[in-house]
């Protein structure tokens, strides 16, 4: 914590000495963006609550999938019956309610990485979503979180808005010295001041520019570079292109936002979104249901944002995550239970898709982790490693994670 | 009546040994300190509170704020009066506050026209239970004499979290708190834990009310012939979450012995009165082992009551509970020697919540110079202390449009979803959004933007004379004059910026824009973020 918040305040005084002076470093940084217009971003979707990865990416081929799931097995693929799995590659299939991403797949830019996981046992939301966040798996003294340490590793001076989480809280992910940015709607983020208080931005300002050097004030600082930034940028009146159509959900919303702040050329560079509701432990449902509803919103709004960007997603990777998976076999009330691994999406520009990446281990009883779960057989450090070195440019992305030795790239971005 | 007064008489001695323990640590009386305590033991400080405690004695005013039912709180009733929900029983919120018609399964997802007509008026949807809910926890923060019993209310409420948007639980979750939560916030901890275990809300939220023994098959009802099974939300939150700590040395295994252990606690009709059940043909009858504890074959419910007398008594819980309040109370990162204190009082007394209380402020710890301000206000805890520091009071609708101010800043009351509740901690509140946020909060308020909100600003401008003497009235008045010479310069500063000290179209004088706006400031402040 000590060591976090003093190389925070040197970084920040730093650039609060060049703000002081003009407008200079502002001047830079539209240069920078002049010189290198097509900025590279990152795009994370968390899928809060653990979703339960045998339903989103559907191994249909694997003999043991559906005696374990008596009323919520999805159907296996066959032409005409709307209700059952989407074909991936004869093995695996999409949840019906995900088939808008099958043209993604069909054009080689969606892969899925299967069986995908934390190596740490809990099933805890809490502690398992700490973990995919901190990127230390059973260390909970790390003090940021692993999206910020990519972050920092990007050439200064960074925009600003380099680094945006979309919701009302800064998650763990973005949590540390890169000055990440949280913002529940981009038409909220500013001071609302009436003409009675005009120049109050500019006091609230002030109160935050000097000072002790702590959390407190140097978010006070990035908040209002962020302010001035966007406003600049104007990015809020960008409507969706090509007809994308996003959903009004927190999901959709954010993702129309993050479009929103790519197309401005505001110099985002790794964005974060999250959406909830996968913890189904009662009532899943199967074809149509919870399960089916929450997964219609987030291949919708996946694909929305795809849509939207159009040949801008050439420089775009999204990749999701969540904590864990669920119980190979359904419980008493026709919902799962906490599980170990999960299935990642991912698509984008440079994305080697059209394929499920990682071994699989099987759904026969004694292939399970604890006799019940969907054994893990990629840890997540060496997919958000590749994930995140490839699109950043990290020369040796396994030092994001501290204590991980490393692992070879599973090849799925080229 | 006359198993509590047995209860009572026997660790009385313990009590005394924790009470000499509280005179050995004299309480400060400065009234630096005693601002310390208003805002950590209540919502923080109104014009004259300072005042009215050292008059009183800070001791004094700590041991009646623990002794909370004994404050004449008759005024915040009043104002509580026109939230009528407050006091209805479930059966009759599911009677008032009708759930909307099931729509046909095969018709489109958009509403019918048909259907939009068939809707209930606003006043009479369920949401409006937990808007009154909201209001009613505003009104009480900003109000009540009790604060500490308010403070308390909140922090069970989110150790014993339910999300009151989860299918029933919207009925369920004013009587939750109103019956479990708030008789108990000052009481024991065990009756929390046992009452938050029987209670439809949690019974709901974290799923126990359908865990059956294996294959067991509904008998009627509408899931008639389903077959129904174990389900393991509940066991494993309430170690986790609720009693041992995640690191409590729990395994896999304890917590599906635990979910067998619960089995058959279920709710008897709930949509109509939901009280608790137990269904002997859903459980398991089967013997169990939970932390080494085993459970002979055929306990029924008694199963369940003995897990839970067995994780009260389980020292990890003691410490968990013990970290929790020291962190409310002292600091993000509890200094360990406090916390094994607090831990060792709830051990000695089983879980009294003021004999914890009473060791946190016997404390040099709490006292220390490094933990005043040290903690970030939550949202809510921001918005009743703005609202309190310049003397205001709220009606219940205006109490309702806090809410949403609360909401707006990151932390909807009632809206938690995930079972941890919100979090303590500054990095989970201290972010872009989230501070303009409260900027923007504290311009409205102080602009009296929100209607049903009266501020007594008067006493800040009784004199209109040099801007720097209404600067220092501010200062004193909000922050009690504990300012860093920063914030001071940039607020002199302020005053002396020619933009913001012009007239204004409504014709009020320079002085008045002023106050408004250096108030808004000084609420905006890092200082005023802390408690």
């Amino acid at each position: 914590m000590t060591a976090m918040l003093t190389r925070r305040a040197l970084l920040k005084s730093g650039a609060c000495a060049l703000a002081a002076t003009a407008a200079a470093p502002r001047f830079l940084l539209r240069a920078a963006a002049a010189a290198e217009p097509r900025r590279k971003v990152l795009v994370a979707v968390f899928q809060r609550g653990a979703v339960d990865g045998l339903n989103m990416i559907v191994p249909y081929g694997d003999r043991d999938y559906t005696a374990a799931r008596r009323s919520i097995a999805i159907r296996p693929p066959r032409s005409g019956d709307p209700g059952a799995v989407v074909d991936l590659d004869g093995f695996f299939g999409l949840h019906p309610a995900l088939g808008l991403l099958e043209p993604l797949w069909r054009l080689g830019a969606l892969a899925v990485v299967h069986a995908c996981g934390s190596p740490h046992a809990t099933r805890s939301h809490f502690d398992a979503q700490d973990y995919m966040e901190s990127g230390t798996p059973g260390v909970k003294s790390t003090p940021d979180g692993w999206l910020s340490r990519a972050a920092q590793t990007r050439p200064t001076p960074a925009s600003p808005l380099h680094a945006v989480a979309l919701g009302p809280t800064l998650p763990r992910i973005l949590r540390g010295d890169a000055g990440a940015i949280s913002m529940a709607s981009l038409d909220n983020f500013d001071v609302r001041a009436t003409a009675q208080t005009a120049g109050a931005r500019q006091g609230f300002e002030s109160l935050y520019e000097q000072g002790v050097q702590d959390l407190l004030h140097g978010t006070g600082r990035e908040t209002f570079e962020a302010v001035r930034m966007l406003k600049r940028a104007n990015a809020t009146s960008l409507a969706p292109t090509n007809g994308a159509q996003y959903p009004r959900s927190r999901l959709g919303e954010s993702l129309r936002q993050v479009a929103q702040l790519i197309r401005a050329d505001v110099g985002l560079e790794i964005a974060f979104t999250d959406a909830g509701g996968w913890d189904t432990h009662v009532g899943q449902g199967a074809e149509q249901g919870q399960l089916a509803a929450r997964l219609r919103d987030f291949g919708a709004s996946l694909t929305a944002f795809a849509q939207d960007l159009g040949d801008r997603m050439g420089d775009v990777v999204v990749f999701t995550m969540s904590e864990f998976g669920r119980t190979v076999a359904e419980n008493g009330n026709r919902g799962t239970d906490h599980g170990h691994a999960t299935a990642m999406l991912l698509f984008g520009g440079g994305v080697r898709g059209g394929r499920v990446y990682g071994r699989w281990p099987g759904l026969a009883r004694e292939r399970l982790y604890e006799g019940r779960d969907l054994a893990v057989t990629t840890d997540f450090r060496a997919l958000f490693a590749e994930v995140a070195g490839r699109q950043l440019g990290i020369a040796n992305p396994a030092t994001l994670f501290p204590g991980w030795a490393g692992a070879p790239p599973l090849g799925v971005l080229a | 009546m006359r198993r509590r007064a047995a209860a009572v008489a026997v660790p009385l001695a313990l009590v005394a040994a924790v009470l000499s323990a509280y005179a050995a640590a004299p309480i400060p009386t400065d009234d630096a300190s005693i601002v310390h305590a208003l805002c950590r033991l209540g919502f923080g400080p109104r014009p004259g509170d300072v005042e009215r405690v050292r008059s009183m004695g800070l001791t004094t005013w700590i041991e009646r704020q623990l002794d909370a039912s004994r404050i004449d709180d008759a005024a915040t009733e009043q104002a509580l009066a026109p939230l009528g929900t407050l006091t209805m029983s479930i059966a009759a919120l599911q009677k008032e506050y009708p759930r909307p018609p099931a729509r046909e399964k095969s018709a489109d997802p958009q509403m019918a026209p048909r259907a939009m007509y068939d809707r209930p008026p606003p006043e009479k949807r369920p949401i409006r239970i937990v808007a009154e809910l909201q209001a009613a926890r505003l009104v009480r923060a900003i109000e009540s004499e009790r604060q500490l019993q308010e403070v308390m209310v909140d922090f069970w409420f989110n150790h014993f979290n339910v999300h009151a948007a989860k299918g029933e639980v919207k009925w369920y979750v004013t009587a939750y708190e109103r019956d479990v939560i708030r008789p108990n916030a000052l009481g024991r901890f065990g009756d929390l834990l046992r009452g938050t275990a029987r209670h439809p809300a949690m019974l709901f939220y974290l799923d126990n009310w359908l865990s059956t023994r294996p294959d067991f098959t509904v008998r009627s009802g509408p899931n008639r012939g389903n077959r129904a099974g174990l389900n393991e939300n509940y066991a494993r939150e309430l170690m986790e979450l609720h009693t041992l700590g995640v690191d409590g040395g729990y395994t896999q295994k304890d917590v599906t012995e635990v979910a067998r252990a619960f089995t058959g606690w279920t709710i008897d009709r709930p949509r109509d009165a939901a009280h608790f059940a137990f269904r002997p043909a859903r459980h398991d009858g089967g013997d169990k082992t939970v932390l080494g504890l085993r459970l002979a074959a055929g306990g029924g419910q008694d199963d369940g009551e003995r897990v839970l007398t067995l994780l009260l008594r389980h020292p990890a819980t003691a410490k968990h509970v013990a970290t929790k309040l020291v962190r409310r109370f002292v600091a993000d990162e509890p200094p360990p020697a406090l916390v094994e204190r607090v831990a060792a009082s709830f051990r000695a007394t089983h879980g009294d919540v003021k004999a914890m209380l009473r060791t946190i402020v016997a404390s040099p710890e709490f006292w220390a110079s490094d933990a005043r301000r040290a903690k970030i206000k939550k949202p809510f805890e921001y918005v009743a202390s703005a609202v309190r520091a310049l003397g205001g009071h709220v009606d219940a609708r205006a109490a309702a449009r806090l809410a949403r101010s609360v909401a707006e800043m990151g932390e909807p009351l009632y809206g938690a979803q995930p079972p941890t509740g919100y979090p303590d901690r500054a990095e989970a509140w201290v972010n872009a959004g989230a501070l303009l946020a409260r900027m923007n909060f504290a311009l409205a308020l102080t602009q009296r933007r929100l209607p049903g909100v009266t501020l007594d600003l008067a006493p800040l401008a009784a004199e209109r004379t040099a801007p720097d003497t209404a600067l220092d009235r501010v200062l004193v008045a909000l922050l009690h004059n504990d300012v860093t010479a920063q914030t001071r310069a940039v607020l002199t500063a302020q005053l002396a910026d020619p933009e913001i000290r012009r007239q204004t179209p409504d014709d009020r004088g320079p002085a008045d824009t002023d106050l408004e706006k250096l108030t808004a400031l000084v609420l905006g402040s890092p200082e005023f973020q802390r408690r």
